[in-house]
């Protein structure tokens, strides 16, 4: 494999792990404090447990974020020298600041899980609440350096040296706002309906010989159908805006998205298909007329450049098409699910959902997973052959260290990383579902039992 | 102070506060490893009480260090991350094992393959501060070529120096040390007597060990980067203090109190500043290299403006999160026994 290709794998596969569990460890814990601040106001007992649960969920999602995570942060230093410098040189606020939200969220989490039954509740909540600000304002930071990658701000490069440096021109660059608040609400909504799919599944399993065990999971699920619904609707909202913002900023990444060769007002959007270099066009896919344009611009005549009027080295791989679809996409279906079924068991006022209802809301757990990766690929592959828009190539930040005696070296590390981070975390995943299982059955006897003696 | 001297500081606290809390913590894994069998005396499961709430807040310190390293030096960090990529990329794995595992280990008891993970966990734990500690060796000098023009770590060099591997023999034995000496106060303040003898015991024997191995640094020092040694030995007067903390240490363990033998509390303050003492020595002296002799802390500092925006957001911060520290602190450093025993969720 060519040097820079190794090394991109290398960093793409680690983020590609990283974001799923960092995602969740944004997510999770918002439901974590709905569930005590509920169980706080409603005194259902329910409600603790599924904070205890998910808890224990989210302690060992954490578990595999943090290594993760720490070697996101120092392979960055390792693959892009070139690029960290410009970073360490300009856009180090966000780095700086999301050490102190990573401190408040360890520190916050190990009181919360270890000290739970030394703790007031008063000071549980406390605890959850910092546990989720920090948890928040490091996927907010981290973003903001991800936004400074496509829209940079705060320096200017002269003669190769950088001048004019000012860090909070870089830290509040164009799109930072638009881009951190969509990495949170599509957040929120992956919690969502992580535990809505969690707890269907739960349902189906529970329907005929518990009904005990299958009221608690329907709570957790129209909790994550809540949630989940009205994040994803922000999420959409909120992905129109970034759309703009991508139109304004990186007008060949809106291109590639849409597979736009000409430039042209009037622009149709294009979903699905996929883009075909020779033909010039969207092969497959539906085309709505002048959607783009007015997508782009909030207004039919907004002139869109197409593809062609960019140097052809500008351009970035064409099959983002694909990732930006799928992720729209998901982001419709996982709208509509949650609204048919808040509608259907709060307004219908239906006792229990048809079969295929339920298969749905267990589907949307990892449709919302997978909507994180697709957006996360397209946004990082689609500024190519950027890592700093129009500043800097990806070529260029690589790291130099390897030569080819090296790169086999490269190779073998490569393996290994995705070695304990893939098969291995996903048997410790399956190991502790089987264990969650045994708990959370001992756990309903008991709860049972006390039911028992109670009335 | 000038802006660099300053950052430098900052970077050598973290560092500090890094190395202790890190070689407890990795120390701590491997003793509860060791004592495995031993379900009578309570040891593994002290390490363990001790070990679950702060390993993560430890992992937070090697980031702070990364991160601060690179904002502050940028050179620094462009050199450095070339040439650490590969020993860089086995930390990094070992961490990223040794975590995972530790995790589930905790939280899966009912994990068929609880033992295996101890296993990994506590021997993972060892070799990540050998490997952590050669970066030191290797920012004394001599072990970077230029090769075409971009410079290249000479990775057969490195294994082959006994400098490099004093430093290793010096940090296992340390976090051996340390923790052990931790392990024996946090015992003996939650009433665990048998598993504070073992801990005792063990300090006893690493403590003379890592003093050694310290000696055995000076020596091949004085050969491998003499630049390093003369400065060092200005310093005689603050090395021979930290050689009678030692002793102080030493004398507390040994002498009597009212229940046990020993004084464990006494034994812990005094080592930490015999290491202050013996690591501010060699921080000094390292100035101003970074990375001898290419990166100076003048010629790899960052942007002077971004600096001073960093460094406010760092007083601030700290200032944030200090109540939370003490927080964190009450509630488990000072063990309490019947709450602990309790099971997390
Ligand atoms: C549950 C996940 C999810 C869902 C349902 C959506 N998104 Fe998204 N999207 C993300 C998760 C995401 C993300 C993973 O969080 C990204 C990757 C980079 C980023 O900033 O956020 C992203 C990036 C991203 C970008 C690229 C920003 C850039 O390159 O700087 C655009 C234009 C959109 N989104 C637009 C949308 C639209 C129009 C949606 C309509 C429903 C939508 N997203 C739903
Ligand atoms: C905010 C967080 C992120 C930042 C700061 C970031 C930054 C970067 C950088 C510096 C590179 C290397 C240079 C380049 O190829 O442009 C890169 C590439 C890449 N990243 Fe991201 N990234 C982030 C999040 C993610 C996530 C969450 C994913 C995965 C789902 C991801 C997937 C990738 C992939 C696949 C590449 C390789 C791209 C290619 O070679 O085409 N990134 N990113
Ligand atoms: C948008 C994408 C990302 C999100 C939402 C995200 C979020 C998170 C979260 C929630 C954690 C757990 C924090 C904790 O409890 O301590 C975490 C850990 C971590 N992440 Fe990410 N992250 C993202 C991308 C990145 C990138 C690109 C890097 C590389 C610089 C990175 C570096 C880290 C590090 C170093 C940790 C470990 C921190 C620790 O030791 O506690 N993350 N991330």
């Amino acid at each position: 494999m060519d040097h820079l290709v190794t090394a991109r794998s290398m960093f793409g596969l680690n983020m590609g792990v990283h974001i799923i569990f960092a995602t969740l460890g944004v997510g999770i814990p918002l439901m974590i404090l709905l569930a005590e601040i509920l169980y706080y106001k409603t005194k259902d007992k329910d409600y603790e447990l599924m904070a205890q649960r998910w808890t224990k969920g989210a302690a060992v999602l954490l578990g595999v974020a943090i290594p993760t995570g720490t070697i996101a942060g120092v392979q960055l230093a390792l693959l892009w020298p070139g690029f960290m410098e410009i970073v360490g040189k300009v856009m180090a606020l966000p780095f700086q600041i999301e050490i102190y939200a990573f401190f408040i969220e360890a520190l916050f989490l190990s009181i919360y899980v270890y000290a739970a039954d030394r703790i007031s509740r008063k000071m549980r909540i406390i605890s959850l609440i910092l546990v989720a600000i920090g948890a928040l304002a490091s996927a907010v930071l981290i973003t903001n350096v991800h936004a400074f990658e496509g829209t940079p701000a705060g320096f200017r490069i002269l003669n190769g040296d950088i001048v004019s440096v000012d860090p909070w021109a870089a830290f509040f660059n164009p799109s930072f706002f638009v881009t951190s608040g969509h990495v949170a609400v599509s957040a929120y909504t992956t919690g969502g309906f992580v535990i809505a799919s969690v707890a269907a599944f739960k349902m189906l399993r529970a329907r005929k010989h518990n009904p005990r065990e299958y009221k608690f999971h329907h709570k957790a699920l129209m909790m994550g159908l809540v949630i989940g619904g009205i994040f994803s609707f922000v999420t959409a909202l909120n992905g129109h805006e970034s759309m703009q913002k991508v139109y304004e900023y990186q007008p060949e990444k809106l291109a590639a998205a849409e597979g736009l060769f000409e430039t042209q007002d009037h622009a149709p959007l294009a979903l699905g298909g996929f883009t075909d270099e020779k033909e010039q066009r969207v092969k497959y896919g539906i085309e709505f007329p002048w959607m783009l344009s007015f997508l782009s611009g909030n207004s039919f005549n907004t002139v869109i450049t197409g593809l062609n009027d960019f140097p052809r080295d500008y351009w970035p791989p064409l099959f983002v098409h694909t990732l930006f679809n799928g992720m729209v996409i998901i982001g419709s279906i996982l709208i509509l699910v949650a609204l048919v079924g808040v509608v259907w068991y709060k307004f219908l006022k239906k006792k229990s959902f048809p079969k295929i209802f339920m298969w749905a809301f267990v589907a949307t757990g990892p449709l919302a997973i997978m909507g994180i990766e697709f957006g996360w690929i397209f946004a990082c592959t689609g500024r190519q052959p950027w890592v700093i828009y129009r500043i800097m190539r990806t070529s260029e930040a690589v790291t130099t260290s390897a030569n080819l005696h090296i790169l086999f070296f490269y190779f073998c590390l490569f393996i290994s990383y995705s070695w304990p981070q893939s098969p291995l975390y996903w048997c410790f995943i399956l190991e502790e579902i089987r264990f969650l299982k045994s708990l959370l059955r001992k756990q309903i006897k008991k709860d049972v039992r006390i039911w028992v003696i109670h009335y | 102070m000038g802006d660099s001297l300053l950052a430098i500081t900052v970077i050598w606290g973290f560092i500090f506060i890094y190395a202790v809390m890190g070689t407890m913590d990795f120390g701590a894994g491997f003793w509860s490893m060791v004592y495995i069998n031993r379900t009578k005396t309570n040891a593994t499961d002290v390490a363990n009480r001790y070990l679950s709430p702060t390993w993560e807040v430890t992992n937070v310190f090697i980031v702070a260090i990364v991160v601060a390293l690179f904002s502050f030096f940028p050179r620094a960090t462009f050199t450095l991350g070339t040439v650490l990529l590969i020993p860089g990329s086995i930390i990094l794995l070992l961490l990223s094992i040794r975590s995972g595992f530790l995790v589930f280990s905790h939280y899966a008891s009912s994990f068929k393959y609880r033992r295996a993970l101890v296993y990994i966990s506590g021997i993972s734990g060892v070799l990540i501060p050998a490997f952590l500690i050669a970066v030191l060796p290797v920012s004394q000098g001599g072990f970077i070529d230029i090769i075409d023009g971009t410079q290249q770590l000479n990775l057969a060099k490195v294994f082959s120096s006994p400098h490099v591997y004093s430093f290793i023999g010096f940090a296992i034995s340390s976090s051996l040390f340390l923790s052990s000496l931790l392990l024996a106060d946090y015992s003996k303040s939650s009433d665990e007597m048998e598993a504070y003898a073992v801990y005792r015991r063990d300090a006893l024997i690493t403590g003379p060990l890592s003093l050694l191995m310290a000696i055995f640094i000076m020596i091949t020092m004085q050969s491998e980067a003499s630049w390093l040694y003369d400065k060092m030995m200005q310093f005689k007067p603050l090395l021979y203090g930290s050689v009678g903390l030692f002793v102080v240490a030493g004398i507390a363990l040994l002498l009597p109190s009212q229940k046990g033998k020993g004084m464990p509390r006494l034994a812990v303050v005094s080592i930490i500043l015999q290491y202050f003492l013996a690591s501010y020595v060699y921080g000094r002296s390292h100035l101003p290299y970074v990375v001898y002799p290419n990166v100076t802390i003048e010629n790899g500092f960052t942007h002077p403006d971004a600096f001073h925006s960093l460094f406010i957001v760092y007083i601030v911060g700290f200032a944030i999160l200090f109540p939370g520290f003490f927080y964190f602190w009450r509630l488990f450093m000072k063990d309490n026994k019947e709450y602990s025993k309790k099971k997390p969720y």
